[in-house]
């Protein structure tokens, strides 16, 4: 099958991607590991349609064989979760993960949460798991007040809505405050506060879905895929849109997409928008000193911070210790490490865990050059 | 819509997760390899401490898969 365009990811910015393309005619396959369309503001939303796109979603897709002119990834963030005394304890999930568990049905009804970390995404889920009955008794953001103060004071400047946030203002709101420690049934903030919950919803701010981008060989930025206005990355025929190229929301994920799709330059300041959230949101540095000796840094192997801390790198710990060689393939670890260690990112080998795209790049392996028509 | 978790049978909505379920359960999904218990934490199929098996498959993420009537899932199992 000869498809003008492949966009991998379904969220905002890929579905903007896919629509604008195909308004100019072309021929479009859209690629997601997600079960629905929506990516993960709209997980779980089921009015969501791409008529005139082909799609292909969750695993059905490792029979495929595909060829394109264009790729354009689309493939979002993931959330930050940096390592504390009690962070592998059941009871503490991520933020964006509480939430999205929510939707997938978790019970959340008159559930006490205590919702931590950093990031515009904290207001939001804390408003979303109000709304579904849930009692949120701490909303505690690390950045201080006075850089919470700067940024919501030029708001105005961005025509964002991310801080639809502000309207979210919330009761329990406090800046300047993190997780220490979490315990069975709460977790005990910097303030030294113990506060008794069901869940704690963690999340330090998100990081880009960088791996695919890698692993063509896409020009990286500080863990984010470097483009041009019109959204090119580094290799020629691949493109990248959305939270990928800079933590902007769902605004700036949307006008990437359509631009990068109809093939025209991007309209918005939006890489100066997805610094100021950076900066406003940047971690403190007291957050690189949470993990105590015992505590465990690579969820999947179980590999403490003692054993690694005084080592010289990623790879050093992945040979002598089997960090971040379990199955999430250092997913979450990785971008924790980076942060709290400055070891720097990996090459990502293939395969990649999501089976559509190991497919459409074993096409291009075993023939030892790009599939028939794509420019890469 | 019904299903099996650890034997035990249980009423379920269409469109839920399993990963939910058993969350709802106050079930942990898997031990750890030093035997922690461990739940969901993602939600969107990243960080695979969800992982349980279902109809004698697995480790599968249950955070990505829909419940389906008379499935068998089982927990801690890894
Ligand atoms: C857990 C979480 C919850 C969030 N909740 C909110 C919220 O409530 N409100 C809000 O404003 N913002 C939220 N955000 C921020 C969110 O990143 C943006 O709002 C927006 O969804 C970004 O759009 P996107 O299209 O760039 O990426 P996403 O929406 O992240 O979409 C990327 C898609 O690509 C897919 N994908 C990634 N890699 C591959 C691959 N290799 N193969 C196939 N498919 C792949 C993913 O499954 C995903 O569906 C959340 C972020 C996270 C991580
Ligand atoms: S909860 Fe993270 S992979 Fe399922």
């Amino acid at each position: 099958m000869q498809y003008d365009l492949i966009v991998v990811g379904g969220g905002p910015a890929g579905m903007a991607a896919a629509r604008a393309a195909r308004d100019q005619g072309e021929r479009v396959l859209l690629l997601d590991d997600n079960p629905g369309l929506g990516g993960q503001i709209w997980r779980g939303r089921e009015d969501l349609r791409l008529e005139g796109v082909e799609l292909g979603l969750g695993h059905t897709l490792t029979e495929w064989r595909g060829e394109a002119k264009r790729l354009i990834l689309a493939c979002g963030a993931r959330e930050l979760l940096l390592p504390f005394p009690g962070w592998t304890m059941p009871h503490v999930v991520g933020a964006g993960g509480l939430q999205a568990l929510v939707k997938q049905g978790l019970a959340i009804q008159g559930k006490r949460v205590v919702v931590c970390g950093s990031g515009p995404l904290l207001l939001a889920v804390a408003a979303n798991l109000r709304k579904a009955g849930a009692e949120v008794p701490r909303v505690a953001e690390q950045a201080p007040w006075e850089k919470l103060l700067t940024f919501g004071l030029g708001l105005w400047r961005w025509p964002s809505k991310i801080f639809e946030a502000v309207g979210y203002a919330t009761s329990g709101y406090r800046a300047g405050l993190w997780p220490v420690e979490a315990w069975e049934g709460g977790v005990t903030l910097s303030d030294g506060s113990k506060i008794n919950c069901d869940y704690v919803a963690c999340g330090f701010g998100l990081v880009a879905n960088g791996e695919l981008a890698r692993l063509l060989g896409c020009r990286m930025n500080g863990g984010l895929v470097a483009v041009d206005d019109w959204q090119r990355t580094s290799v020629e025929g691949v493109y990248a849109v959305g939270e990928m190229t800079g933590i902007g929301g769902v605004e700036k994920a949307e006008a990437e997409g359509r631009a990068a799709g109809a093939r025209q330059r991007v309209t918005g300041n939006w890489g100066a928008f997805a610094s100021a959230l950076a900066k406003t949101f940047a971690l403190r540095e007291e957050l690189r000193a949470l993990a105590t000796a015992e505590t465990i840094v690579c969820r999947c192997e179980d590999v403490r911070w003692g054993r690694i801390a005084t080592m010289g790198g990623k790879r050093q710990a992945r040979l002598e210790a089997r960090c971040g060689m379990g199955a999430c393939q250092a997913r979450i670890c990785g971008p924790a490490l980076e942060w709290m260690c400055g070891w720097g990112p990996e090459n990502v080998r293939p395969p990649l865990f999501p089976l559509s795209v190991r497919e459409f790049l074993r096409d291009r392996d075993e023939a030892g050059h790009p599939p028939t028509g794509h420019s890469l | 819509m019904k299903i099996r978790v650890n034997g035990q049978e249980v009423e379920v909505q269409a469109g839920m997760s399993v990963a939910a379920v058993v969350m709802n359960l106050g079930l942990a999904a898997r031990r750890s390899v030093t035997g922690e218990p461990r739940g969901p934490v993602c939600g969107m199929g990243v960080c695979f401490e969800c992982r349980l098996w279902v109809d004698g498959e697995g480790p599968l993420r249950s955070c990505q898969m829909p419940v389906r009537e008379g499935m068998e899932v089982v927990t801690d199992a890894v």
